[in-house]
Parts: structure tokens; C-alpha cells; sequence
């Protein structure tokens, strides 16, 4: 459901992400790995639409990033870094803001919200407004604008990032289980999650894809742990 | 609905929920009031119409209207959210019109709200309904201006002073440069053609023409172009930087 074909983009003299490409499948969850800088958010935010590739093109439920965006935007859901939201506004009124963008009009808009209120659970802050919110309620509130729409290809760029231990595991039981009917990528530096989560991984060091696995099969071949295989991947390409 | 609306309902109730539209308000209100009674004297004028309200409204708006529009995109930036904007399904020209028209919207509430002024005229004479009404439509569109040429630099700079700062140093040069005394000034060394030029590219003669009651073709078209313009600046700035 997306394909990635030789994306590539530069910031001035940086490379950001040099020709990666990929395709995810229904029902995969993708973890994409990798240090610190290494392309992660780069690549995410060019499959989104928010930033336009250099070169190379990706497709999203058949719509070309570079032709559709709109209809790019409209097939997923993406949680940014920091999952950024209108700190003025209540939970219920930001959630209605999105529901005005993505068209979800009358009984399927309170269907919507029936659904991914509880899903999220974020009932208890419904009404407060979002600048009031701790870091794991924010990042729900995210996740829930992410969901609203029920989209088939979702796009999460960190999201356990800053939450406590039972919010980690709330957030990933809730991606193991929409991880069946859709497609899934998840970035992270967080090698448990990927272990926990993901049926399948890319690691990327300085926006090239270094290894494209399955975690099982990562440490079948490397005998080791993933902590050891990642230090050991995204460390031979500094030296070379 | 149409993404271009939910982005401008939703723009325009977030003025209203934080104290940034009350506190513009008052402060406007006030000001526009003081000048008119103080500074030029309403009262002991005894003409009942609203030249003296309307004299004085260019040179509050360069101040007022850029500190409107300094935060609606520099904010967006800042704080991350024009991610999220750009990610859902709204194109750029949709975002920025939006936006745009709601802080115009907003502006023109300010401006409904000096509507004590009119009565004040209305009872103390009998005014003149249409000098008035083009008086009213000039200072919207100056605001459109002003506002527009806010959006843009709002778009080109994360940081709100910076934004509010180049606005309001443009606004101002639109309006000075067509002052008797900075055109007086300008003939001293340049020719009669080129005073005349800035002349008409200041917005402070097309501003006074519609307030004398007169709706010209081309002083409105001067405004029109003069939003769209910056508006559509805005919207290739924008594009250009959202992710910087």
C-alpha cells in the first residue's frame, strides 16, 4: 500500500535521506530504525506531503506524492514528532477541526468519535484544553487526529516517545492491534518497541536503508541481540 | 465541509478563545475613540460627519494590524502545528485564505464595533449615510492591506517580533510615502513623474478618495491587487519554508 522509490532530499549541503526506497504491505507494521539524524522524520514527512523530495516519488494507496498530494493526505494518518496541536483549543473542539477537514459529517462524525475517544482513552480530558494536557495525553490526543478518519496506511513518527511505562504499553497493544487490517510505519530509536511490535524493520543510518528484516530473522542471522546488531550496522557505516 | 471554512471557523474562534481579541478590542476602541475627541477635536469641529474618525485610522492600523497578524503563521511555525496543517487534506491556498480571511473577519467585527460613533453623528446632525458607508469600506479594505502584508512576513519569519516589526515598518511606508510633506520632499530631487508615481502607489490617496465618497474603479482595484498580491506572496513563502 505504499511504495518508496529512490527518495532523496538534501537540506543545503546535508543529505537528509539518500535514495531509500521501500513497499509495506497490508497488514505490516514497519519499524523504521535508526540514530539519531538519520533520516527518519525526513522520509516520513516526504510520504506525508509536508516536504517535496528532491527526487524520486512514493505512492500511497496508488496516489503519487507528487501528483495527489490531497489525495495522499487523505488516505492516512500522521502523528508528527511531538504530535503538534492547537494548544487553545479543548480536545472535543480540535477533534471537530479535523472531522471539518477530513469531511466526517453528522452521525458518521459522532460514530467517529465514539470510536477513537475510547480507543485513545482520552474521555476523561475531553473538555480541557490541549495546552493543559501532560505529554501522554498530547501524544493520544495526536494519535486520536490520527485515527479519526480510519484511515488504511498510518504514519506514526515516535509515538511512545515521552510517555511513562503504561502509556508505552497502552500505545503499543493499540498498534499490535490495528496492525492486522492496516498498514502500519512506526519510527523509533526504542529497540524493544520494534521487538514488540513490528513484523518487520528497516534500519537507516545517514538516509540510506542499511537492513531490511524481520527482527526474528535479525537475530536468527546476527545470533545476537538487536541492540547489539543495530551498534554493529549503523557503526560500520561511520567507519566507512 | 470545505477545508478552506473549517480552517477559517476554526481560526477565527481561537482569536475569541484567548485574550488576544479582547485585549486588540478594547485597545482599539479606545484608541480609535481618543483620537477622535482628543486629537481632532469632534466636538468643537461641529460637523456632523466622521472625517475625524476616519483621518486617523491609518495610522492606528499600522500598529494594530500587524500585531493581529504577526501570529498566523510565525505561531504555526513555531510551535510545530503548520505540520499538522499541511499533513491534512488542505492545499496551501486553502490554509492561507482561511487564515486570511478570518483575521479580516476579525478586523472587521473591530471595526462593526465603532458603530457608537456613527450613532453619535447621527444624533448630533444629519450625516451623509453614503460618505460614511465608503468611509467604512475604505477602512476595510486598508486593513485587508495591511493585513495581508502582515500574513506574508508572518510567513517569512518564525519569530512574531521580527514579523510584527517588518509589517509594520512596510505598512508605514505605504501611508508615509504619500503625505504632502514626504511628496513635497521627494520633488525636491526627483522628477514631477516619479513624485507622482509614489503618489498614487501610496495607499494614503486612495484611501482619502474613497472616504470623500467617491468609489473609483481604480482605488479599488489598488486595494484588491494590493491583498491578492501579498496574499498570493504569502502563499509561495510559505510553501518555500514550512518545514525550515
Amino acid at each position: 500500500m505504499i511504495e518508496v522509490k529512490e527518495l532523496r532530499r538534501s537540506f543545503g549541503p546535508v543529505v537528509a535521506v539518500d535514495g531509500i526506497s521501500f513497499g509495506v504491505e497490508k497488514g505490516q507494521v514497519l519499524g523504521l530504525l535508526g540514530p539519531n539524524g538519520a533520516g527518519k522524520t525526513t522520509a516520513m514527512r516526504m510520504i506525508t506531503c509536508y516536504i517535496r523530495p528532491d527526487s524520486g516519488t512514493a505512492t500511497v494507496c496508488g496516489h503519487d506524492i507528487r501528483k495527489d498530494p490531497i489525495g495522499v493526505r487523505r488516505s492516512l494518518g500522521y502523528l508528527a514528532e511531538n504530535s503538534p496541536a492547537y494548544g487553545e483549543m479543548t480536545v472535543g473542539g480540535f477533534l471537530n477541526f479535523i472531522c471539518d477537514v477530513r469531511r466526517i459529517k453528522g452521525a458518521d462524525r459522532k460514530k467517529a468519535l465514539d470510536r477513537v475517544v475510547p480507543m485513545c482513552s482520552i474521555d476523561s480530558v475531553y473538555h480541557q484544553t490541549i495546552e493543559t494536557l501532560s505529554k501522554g495525553y498530547k501524544r493520544r490526543v495526536g494519535l486520536a487526529q490520527a485515527l479519526i478518519h480510519d484511515p488504511q496506511v498510518l504514519i506514526l513518527d515516535e509515538p511512545t516517545d515521552g510517555l511513562d511505562p503504561n502509556q508505552k504499553h497502552d500505545v503499543r497493544q493499540l498498534i499490535t492491534s490495528m496492525g492486522k487490517d492496516k498498514c502500519i510505519i512506526i519510527s523509533t530509536h526504542i529497540l524493544e518497541e520494534v521487538e514488540a511490535i513490528c513484523s518487520r524493520t528497516i534500519i537507516v543510518a545517514k538516509g540510506k536503508v542499511l537492513v531490511d528484516s524481520t527482527p526474528k530473522q535479525l537475530k536468527e542471522q546476527h545470533k545476537v541481540g538487536l541492540e547489539e546488531i543495530f551498534r554493529k550496522v549503523t557503526k560500520m557505516k561511520k567507519i566507512a | 465541509m470545505n477545508s478552506f471554512w473549517a480552517v477559517f471557523k476554526r481560526e477565527l474562534k481561537s482569536y475569541f478563545a484567548t485574550p488576544l481579541a479582547y485585549v486588540f478590542l478594547v485597545i482599539f476602541l479606545v484608541a480609535s475613540g481618543l483620537l477622535t475627541f482628543n486629537r481632532e477635536k469632534f466636538f468643537e469641529l461641529r460637523q456632523a460627519d466622521m472625517h475625524t474618525f476616519f483621518v486617523n485610522l491609518p495610522w492606528l492600523m499600522i500598529f494594530m494590524v500587524p500585531a493581529t497578524a504577526m501570529r498566523l503563521w510565525a505561531e504555526e511555525r513555531k510551535v510545530g502545528t503548520v505540520e499538522l496543517l499541511c499533513t491534512l487534506p488542505i492545499t496551501i491556498p486553502q490554509a492561507v485564505l482561511g487564515k486570511f480571511f478570518a483575521a479580516w473577519t476579525f478586523l472587521g467585527i473591530a471595526l462593526a464595533l465603532t458603530f457608537p460613533m456613527v450613532l453619535t453623528v447621527a444624533y448630533l446632525g444629519d450625516p451623509d449615510g453614503g460618505l460614511i458607508a465608503t468611509g467604512y469600506v475604505a477602512s476595510f479594505l486598508m486593513a485587508g492591506s495591511f493585513l495581508a502584508i502582515g500574513c506574508f512576513f508572518s510567513a517569512v519569519s518564525k519569530n512574531q517580533v521580527i514579523a510584527f516589526v517588518l509589517a509594520g515598518v512596510a505598512c508605514a511606508l505605504l501611508v508615509f510615502a504619500g503625505l504632502p510633506s514626504m511628496l513635497n520632499y521627494f520633488s525636491t530631487f526627483l522628477p514631477a513623474g516619479l513624485v507622482s508615481a509614489i503618489g498614487t502607489m501610496s495607499l494614503q490617496e486612495h484611501f482619502a478618495s474613497l472616504q470623500r465618497g467617491v468609489v473609483r474603479f481604480n482605488d479599488v482595484a489598488y486595494f484588491v491587487l494590493l491583498i491578492a498580491g501579498w496574499v498570493a506572496a504569502c502563499t509561495v513563502v510559505l510553501d518555500e519554508r514550512k518545514a525550515c
